[in-house]
């Protein structure tokens, strides 16, 4: 099964130490909040990341999504910041 | 604020998005822009117009109390350009635009540098009016760039999202 690919912008990136990588998934489609659930569970920077996870905001495939949405193999999940653009 | 039209009364005579979207100059950059050459190419991609509204942000020179050097603007490219396309098919829903301009610029901006221009063209100010003023609003929380700010002696640090862009931009929902 493809993996999918994992993108990380501003302070995200720099906490988790990378500006993406792929990871596997055990089955498709995931709720995207499961795939929080994996990342978290690595601790360290992904832990200071992505805890409490109302603090980071979500998209797949470049739209903006929620916790409960189904991320299918061969997806771009991006994790950043509230966005401060502007 | 004016009443919203229903959102596809003037796309429904034929006007695809495609068509919609000529009519807009949507850029990413890192150089910097001249308001006054995008107001003239604006004039041009958008006959008929009787009025148009520009907002220019510009790198102001303090964070939290403290002086500023320059932001340091990072963004999402994939998604930067389709959700700057969506939020011109938004305004262009709502208000009868003739076009417009959303040009953000990224990389290092010195304090006093313009960072966002945004122009709008109609055929009456008060569309022009809102539409700038909606598109400022919603650009500011869905549109994926960061700030960071880096101040006099060199440090940086990430610019917080403020709860009242947020209220901001849900008036227009």
């Amino acid at each position: 099964m493809a993996p999918i690919n994992l993108v990380y912008f501003a302070w995200v990136r720099e906490r988790i130490g990378c500006a993406g990588e792929t990871l596997a998934l055990e089955q498709s489609p995931l709720p995207l909040g499961e795939v929080l659930d994996l990342l978290i569970a690595r601790g360290g920077g992904y832990a200071d990341a992505l805890v409490p996870r109302t603090q980071v905001r979500l998209a797949v495939n470049q739209a903006y999504v929620e916790m409960d949405y189904l991320v299918h193999a061969g997806d771009e999940v991006a994790i950043f910041p509230p966005v401060t653009g502007g | 604020m004016p009443a919203m039209r229903s959102p596809f009364s003037r796309l429904s005579r034929g006007a695809s998005w495609v068509s919609v979207l000529q009519t807009w100059r949507i850029d990413v950059t890192q150089a910097p822009f001249d308001s006054a050459h995008e107001e003239q190419a604006l004039r041009e991609r958008a006959p008929g117009l009787g009025a148009l509204a520009s907002f220019l942000g510009i790198v102001r020179p303090e964070h939290e109390g403290l002086p500023l050097s320059a932001l340091w603007l990072e963004h999402y490219p994939d998604m930067t350009q389709k959700q700057l396309e969506q939020l011109a098919m938004q305004a262009s829903m709502r208000w009868p635009l003739l076009g417009g301009t959303l040009i953000h610029r990224y990389g290092r901006l010195a304090a006093g540098e313009s960072i966002v221009l945004v122009q709008v063209a109609a055929q009456h100010r008060d569309s022009a009016f809102v539409a700038t003023h909606f598109l400022m609003d919603w650009l500011k929380t869905k549109a994926p760039f960061w700030k960071q700010a880096e101040l006099a002696d060199g440090q940086r640090v990430w610019v917080q999202a403020k709860a009242q862009d947020d209220q901001a931009a849900k008036r227009w929902e």
